[in-house]
């Protein structure tokens, strides 16, 4: 039994998540996306979509990875009630690949972003978050030039009304404004729930804020124990 | 069959924040250009052979739904000619 992190071309964040899961005690090993998955479902514990710039971002941040075989297999994994998390290029990638809605694009800043930032618990009800309280505050880093949250109005009300909405943006308080909204994110949202509460994407890095002797906050080590 | 090139133009919707075009729109500004405002739009041009261009433009019109374009952000025109 492991978690499968799926690694592509120009993926550079599938080590770290493999790192990470194992300091949770987490069983889990990089997969080439050619590779497939295991073809025996009992022996995938989950997978991760980890971050990175697969397929140098050509098209869009996400598009070429969203549409190589593998994700059929994702998909389908992900509608068994596999545990499935896009972390950044990964959260690029579900969205393009429809297992979480609406889209990350350009930072309203024009910039790459690499920074700590606040983000508030929406749900503690979800495997990402069993570990928290809603409201909780996590430190958790960002590095992303493609992380902002667009999604068109009447779809955002579906995922607010639906209760999809997994993490927002806020500052040290807790509190959503403006000015702790590092990317122009529709609603601060940083994080959504696919159709199943067992698929999550978010674009902040949960296996860089685990391991304690490399990272400044461990916020991140919940999110990953999703898969414990 | 008759060959044609499909120009697919792929563009975000009305209202969509485009940093890059703004951040273009301001460099220009500061070249000392004049504008009002300024939009970017990838444009893919497509050379496929179809039977005639109802055929061509309905592949094209595919081809931007399943990748050209997001859906989500994207707007796209599809525009037939012969080769």
């Amino acid at each position: 039994m492991t978690v499968a992190v799926v690694q592509f071309g120009g993926s550079n964040c599938d080590r770290d998540a493999v790192r990470a899961l194992g300091h949770l005690g987490i069983d889990a090993e990089r997969r080439w996306h050619e590779d497939g998955l295991p073809a025996d479902r009992s022996d995938l514990d989950g997978i991760v979509l980890p971050g990175g710039f697969s397929y140098g971002d050509y098209l869009r941040a996400g598009a070429m990875a969203a549409r190589a075989p593998i994700l059929e297999s994702v998909r389908s994994a992900a509608a068994d009630g596999v545990p499935v998390l896009g972390v950044c290029n990964g959260a690029q990638v579900g969205c393009e690949s429809g297992l979480t809605p609406g889209a990350f694009t350009t930072n309203a800043s024009a910039r790459f972003q690499c920074e700590p930032v606040h983000l508030r618990v929406e749900r503690a009800d979800t495997p990402w978050t069993a570990a928290y309280e809603p409201g909780d505050v996590l430190s958790i880093p960002i590095a992303h030039g493609e992380g902002r949250f667009e999604i068109d109005d009447d779809a955002y009300d579906d995922l607010v009304a639906d209760d999809r909405v997994l993490f927002r943006y806020c500052d040290a308080d807790g509190a959503v404004t403006d000015t702790a909204n590092p990317n122009g994110s529709t609603g601060n949202v940083a994080g959504v729930l696919g159709e199943r509460e067992t698929v999550a994407v978010l674009m902040p890095h949960p296996e860089r804020a685990t391991l304690p002797d490399v990272a400044r906050s461990t916020d991140g080590a919940g999110i990953l124990n999703a898969f414990a | 069959m008759t060959e044609f090139t499909a120009t697919v133009t792929v563009r975000l919707k009305r209202g969509v924040l485009d940093p890059e075009a703004e951040t273009t729109k301001q460099a220009l500004e500061r070249l000392g250009f004049e504008l009002d405002a300024l939009r970017v739009a990838d444009r893919f041009e497509l050379d496929l052979e179809a039977t005639d261009v109802g055929a061509a433009a309905s592949r094209a019109d595919e081809m931007a739904e399943r990748l050209l374009a997001n859906p989500t952000i994207h707007d796209y025109e599809v525009a037939v000619a012969e080769r």
